[in-house]
């Protein structure tokens, strides 16, 4: 069966305003709204459209994470996921541990495509799609802005420093997904009903046979140094009186 | 102490200053051994550039055909042939070395940093989290090899040395993929300044309401000597090209001076100009909250604000 495979993690919600701690020990997310990761709900509706042009069969969205991420894994199904995997795990789980997780998800499902978002908005690492092609020794195709699927090839089209660039894989591959590939669809109310019926299956991450303990010690959070409000100026002229006064022009 | 290898980035001809500014990092990391890895079909150029930075101690070439295109899975397998022996592997976080470096941290099994911003010592880093909204201290076990990226604009580029780093060629022996193939690659390329090297960026939001328009932006950067720069929703809109984005998504930079034209603010925008010396603002709203960061604030209309600043800089007044 031609399969995709989409990541999804839970994040605080893009609209938050994230604040640190007093001790420093991480940030606040008690009351705060979770979400799916934006650039995982942006893989996923790739991975549907691929799915509605008939050229794949299942769609299969995977967490791991706490009980809490179900949540997400139900929006997913909503959106319009056909299975959901929930890897489960209170442990703080880092990119090369999630990579190693999802290798052995890949294993399980033998996906043409994984589709990820290309960075996760609460670590901003930016690294578990590169990870997981590496562990699997296939493609990567990351910062996606155009995906197109030509039998066993895909032309995939990246968001590179220097323009757009455009790489050929062969499948199977890994695709990481930036902002303009596509906007995802709303998630309608009977969707949601339905989603509830279909099947989500629950892994033990201690059963899958990977380490999960963290190379990395975060040891102190800290607000970033605050820029502070400056002065208004009433005109054009006063403007460019400023920055000259700054030596800036 | 330490040894660092740091993975050149390059056009094929010119060395990209992000490597000078790696070299930086690396150089904040006491008694650290500097090594540049050049990956090229011909790198002689790149390589010459790169042992003239200072604190470079050695200069790899890696010649092959196949590194004609940088193509992370071609890359990475030849990073890991060389990183044996190194406490350290460093790329710029450009999107160069964001897509290369993880590839290489899960080959040779180790934990990456990704925007190191400061490096306090060889296993103590600080890196921002959360939209830049947390700045995060990681330490890492000593004797684990890391392999990191460091954030450009946190970083000056080292600068020329007095005399130039030896060059080794390097052949490669690891085996390498065919899997993925570089088709082509289309930017702008424009005679203007870059956006991320630039000392000054003049940059403009949803409110230029078209490509066209964008136009009076470009005339005020030529006046200026500016690069030009867009926020997320005029990139979306077609306004600009999406290599000129700047935020959480686009490019981090930090110039001198930052001139935002209708932007209102949002956090993964200010993300990305967080460490620019002096930020202007003008926006008609004047509850916007780009107001609250910005050192100098002008509440009006752009179309008006933008061609009488053109005017008053080129007349001198
Ligand atoms: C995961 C994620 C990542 C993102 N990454 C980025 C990123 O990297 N970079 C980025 O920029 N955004 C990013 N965004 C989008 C961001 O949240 C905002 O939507 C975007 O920055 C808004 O762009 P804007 O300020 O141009 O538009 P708007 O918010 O619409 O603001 C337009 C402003 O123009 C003003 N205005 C209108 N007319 C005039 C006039 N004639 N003269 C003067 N002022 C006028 C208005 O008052 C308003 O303040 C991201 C979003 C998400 C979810
Ligand atoms: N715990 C996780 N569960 C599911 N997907 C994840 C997890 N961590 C990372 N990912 C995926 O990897 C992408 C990049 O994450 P990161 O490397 O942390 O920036 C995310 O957009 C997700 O698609």
């Amino acid at each position: 069966m031609k399969r995709i495979l989409v990541s999804i993690k839970r994040v605080v919600d893009y609209n938050v305003r994230v604040r640190v701690k007093p001790d420093g020990s991480g940030v606040i997310t008690d009351g705060v709204k979770m979400s799916i990761n934006p650039f995982d709900e942006i893989a996923l509706e790739e991975a549907l459209r691929i799915k509605e042009k008939g050229l794949a069969e299942e769609v299969v969205v995977a967490t791991i994470g706490p009980a809490d991420c179900q949540q997400q894994l139900r929006t997913a199904l909503a959106m319009g996921a056909d299975r959901a995997l929930h890897v489960l795990t209170d442990a703080a789980i880092e990119p090369p541990v999630a990579a190693k997780l999802l290798r052995k998800l890949v294993d399980k499902e033998q996906p043409i495509l994984a589709i990820l978002g290309k960075q996760a908005i609460d670590d901003d690492c930016s690294q578990t799609g590169q990870m997981l092609a590496a562990l699997w020794g296939r493609p990567q195709a990351t910062f996606a802005s155009k995906v197109e699927i030509n039998g066993d090839k895909a032309s995939v089209t990246r968001e590179v420093d220097a323009g757009l660039e455009t790489l050929e894989v062969d499948l199977p591959a890994v695709i990481t997904t930036d902002l303009r590939l596509n906007e995802p669809r709303y998630v309608k109310l009977p969707d949601i009903m339905k989603a509830k019926k279909k099947p989500l299956e629950t892994l033990e991450a201690a059963s899958l046979g990977v380490p999960l303990q963290s190379a990395l010690q975060l040891l102190k959070f800290e607000a970033p140094a605050a820029r502070s409000r400056g002065v208004m100026v009433k005109d054009a002229q006063e403007l460019v009186d400023a920055l000259k006064k700054k030596g800036l022009l | 102490m330490s040894k660092i290898l740091i993975v050149a980035e390059h056009d094929g001809a010119k060395l990209n200053p992000a490597t000078a500014k790696c070299v930086s990092c690396a150089k904040a990391i006491a008694d650290a051994e500097i090594v540049v890895a050049v990956f090229a079909a011909d790198g002689a150029a790149v390589a010459a550039q790169a042992a003239a930075v200072s604190g470079v101690t050695r200069v790899l070439q890696v010649d092959h055909p196949a590194n004609a295109h940088a193509l992370a899975a071609t890359l990475a397998p030849q990073v890991a042939q060389l990183a044996p022996g190194y406490s350290h592997v460093f790329g710029p976080s450009t999107t160069f070395g964001k897509d290369l470096m993880p590839r290489v941290a899960a080959l040779l099994d180790t934990p990456q940093l990704s925007d190191v911003m400061a490096a306090e010592s060889a296993t103590r880093f600080r890196r921002p989290m959360y939209a830049g909204n947390a700045i995060v201290t990681v330490e890492v076990a000593a004797g684990t090899q890391l392999v990191a990226t460091v954030r450009t604009a946190s970083f000056e580029a080292a600068p020329a040395a007095a005399a130039a780093a030896p060059i080794e060629a390097v052949a490669v022996t690891a085996e390498l993929p065919t899997h993925t193939r570089f088709v082509s690659v289309s930017g702008a390329r424009s005679d203007r300044p870059d956006l991320q090297t630039a000392a000054r960026v003049v940059s403009g939001g949803r409110a230029l309401g078209s490509a066209d328009n964008f136009k009076i932006l470009y005339d005020l950067a030529d006046t200026l000597g500016a690069a030009v720069g867009a926020s997320r929703a005029a990139v979306d809109a077609g306004y600009a090209p999406n290599d000129l984005q700047v935020g959480q998504t686009g490019k981090i930079i930090a110039p001198e001076l930052y001139l935002a034209f209708g932007i209102s603010g949002a956090i993964q925008h200010l993300t990305g100009i967080k460490d620019a010396r002096t930020i202007v603002a003008v926006n008609k709203d004047s509850e916007a909250p780009i107001f609250e960061i910005a050192d100098i604030g002008l509440v009006g209309d752009l179309f008006q604000i933008v061609p009488e600043i053109a005017r008053l800089v080129s007349s001198g007044k």
